[in-house]
């Protein structure tokens, strides 16, 4: 049986874990084994199996020894090594920072390019029709043309009064 | 009401069809979702996956798409009634494992489908036979945006919707179909393909989806990216490299006739043989046997009968679909006998496999 990881060496370490009902199986070879520190398979955890080997360590190295901890939910670094799976969405923003590696590795690219809740949508249009009239009420100024001001401020009070009306997501 | 009196029958559901259907069983399309500052379901507790599943429930079951639909809670249902639904392909087994706290929605016509606390609040799904990526992405689109207006899910401008494993975040979709391969199995080409689709950053795997065994020569091919890529360049990425596969798998039936017409007319002959004589057969060979079978009927060996009769028996000789038919519960092994004793019959009026015009060479003669 080939390693997983260089596809080159004979594998040599097995490791199985259950995973709610389901088996997960990894082959490795001795080196890679050591390198992705997963040569004692007590030690080995659910994040590597599901997020790519390595994955528990980036989170904690990047964390620089500090336990980070959501204050939402109390969800901890240990869980997410146990898991792979986080407690609340505002965990991302306590992992933020370890993530941002791990996403890069697993994904596309690191930013949303997808849909967007309407809601949302709404008052990012509006905030750029927002910018967009600033700048026009500037140039206006500068050259003026104060009856063309007068005109946008009044537009750009309306938005602002649309902005603060659109729920935020 | 039951989940068995609701469900269309096996016979119904099989005679659907859709684009490239011989080589594309079905089409899905799946989303994940989650509401706000709330724990994710595996990390809830019982009473707060209840408090969650009584809040997002009458906001999936009031949706116009959800009308007449059949609305459950998981400890409601039986273990058989959820293998069904596994087996059916509804739910994911991890949502069949669930019980209180956790829900599930299907729609009159059992192409929309929302499990509650699966993984995430929502996983929300829609499927369509044959190769239909697209419709399936639309209706699912759909009931995204009606639901956004009820719910305040959890989205991040920079991250998307957040979900509570980080390989689905962003866009949280999952774009998937199922492929009958017998050809390229029969060819042995299938391990190349899977490879070069894995080398495109997308998942192959079998019939119960993640782990499982790809029985009855059945593949699940889907994107595994979610985050930087848009969904609809999600969905005409594996459109292409589906069209690509059902072209290989074309291809290599062809070949297999044009050169090894008695290997495949082997195989397809014992497979009616056992099939239609068995006396004992579990459900694994079943499937195995039965994907030759439809094999025979693509390639005209058995004129007159359905590919959905095939279809058909693939679901109803399954284990809870088989078990659902008699009252008393069933072991293993007088399963594999009554399994046997529902193919004799249902095979019975299909005539034994031709081989008269069919392949290469002047094999049809001896026929
Ligand atoms: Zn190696
Ligand atoms: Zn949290």
């Amino acid at each position: 049986m080939q390693c997983m990881i260089c596809k080159q060496n004979e594998a040599k370490v097995h490791l199985t874990q259950i995973v709610g009902d389901k088996m997960q199986k990894v082959d490795l070879c001795e080196e890679c084994a050591k390198a992705k520190g997963v040569n004692d398979p007590a030690g080995f955890s659910l994040a590597d199996l599901l997020l790519g080997l390595g994955a528990s360590k980036e989170i904690e190295e990047t964390a620089g020894g500090e336990e980070l901890k959501c204050p939402r939910c109390s969800f901890s670094q240990a869980d997410f090594k146990k898991s792979g799976r986080f407690g609340c969405s505002e965990c991302y923003q306590v992992f933020a920072e370890p993530l941002e590696g791990l996403l890069k590795s697993m994904h596309k690219g690191p930013r949303h390019v997808g849909k967007v809740p309407q809601a949302l949508q709404k008052s990012r249009d509006l905030f750029e029709r927002l910018k967009n009239l600033q700048k026009k009420l500037e140039k206006a100024v500068t050259a003026e043309n104060f009856e063309e001001a007068a005109t946008l401020r009044d537009e750009i009070k309306t938005v602002k009064e649309k902005l603060n009306q659109v729920p935020t997501t | 009401m039951d989940i068995n009196h609701f469900l269309a029958s096996p016979a119904e559901t099989t005679r659907r069809t859709g684009p490239h259907d011989k080589i594309v069983m079905s089409s899905r399309v799946r989303l994940a979702r989650n509401v706000k500052g709330l724990a994710f379901p595996g990390w809830a507790k019982k009473a707060e996956r209840v408090k969650i599943l009584d809040a997002i429930r009458p906001a999936v079951e009031t949706l116009p798409q959800m009308q007449n639909a059949f609305a459950q809670s998981m400890d409601n249902l039986s273990a058989t009634d959820k293998q069904i639904l596994v087996e059916r392909h509804l739910i994911s087994r991890e949502h069949a494992a669930k019980s209180a706290g956790s829900g599930l929605v299907v729609n009159r016509d059992e192409s929309l489908c929302v499990m509650i606390n699966e993984e995430d609040h929502l996983r929300m799904q829609a499927l369509r036979p044959g190769l239909q990526l697209k419709q399936a992405w639309v209706a699912i689109d759909q009931i995204d945006s009606d639901l956004e207006k009820r719910l305040d899910y959890a989205f991040n401008s920079d991250l998307g919707y957040l979900t509570a494993c980080p390989t689905n975040l962003g866009t949280g979709i999952r774009v998937s179909a199922m492929l009958h391969l017998p050809g390229l199995v029969l060819a042995e080409q299938i391990n190349q393909i899977i490879q070069s689709v894995n080398k495109l950053g997308l998942a192959v795997r079998g019939l119960y989806g993640e782990g499982t065994e790809a029985l009855g020569n059945v593949f699940q091919v889907s994107n595994q990216m979610t985050l930087g890529e848009t969904e609809t360049d999600i969905v005409d990425r594996l459109n292409k490299v589906l069209l690509q596969i059902i072209e290989h798998e074309e291809n290599s039936r062809g070949t297999l006739m044009e050169k090894k017409p008695k290997m495949v007319f082997n195989h397809i002959g014992r497979a009616f043989g056992i099939l239609a004589n068995a006396h004992s057969i579990s459900s694994k060979e079943t499937m195995n046997l039965l994907s030759l079978l439809r094999l025979g009927v693509d390639l005209g060996q058995f004129p007159g009968t359905e590919k959905s009769l095939i279809d058909e028996l693939f679901i109803i000789t399954q284990p809870a679909h088989l078990q659902k038919q008699f009252s008393e519960k069933l072991g293993a092994e007088e399963r594999d006998v009554l399994r046997s004793d529902m193919l004799r019959e249902r095979l019975l009026r299909v005539s034994r496999p031709s081989t008269k015009g069919i392949g290469g060479g002047a094999t049809g003669q001896t026929n």
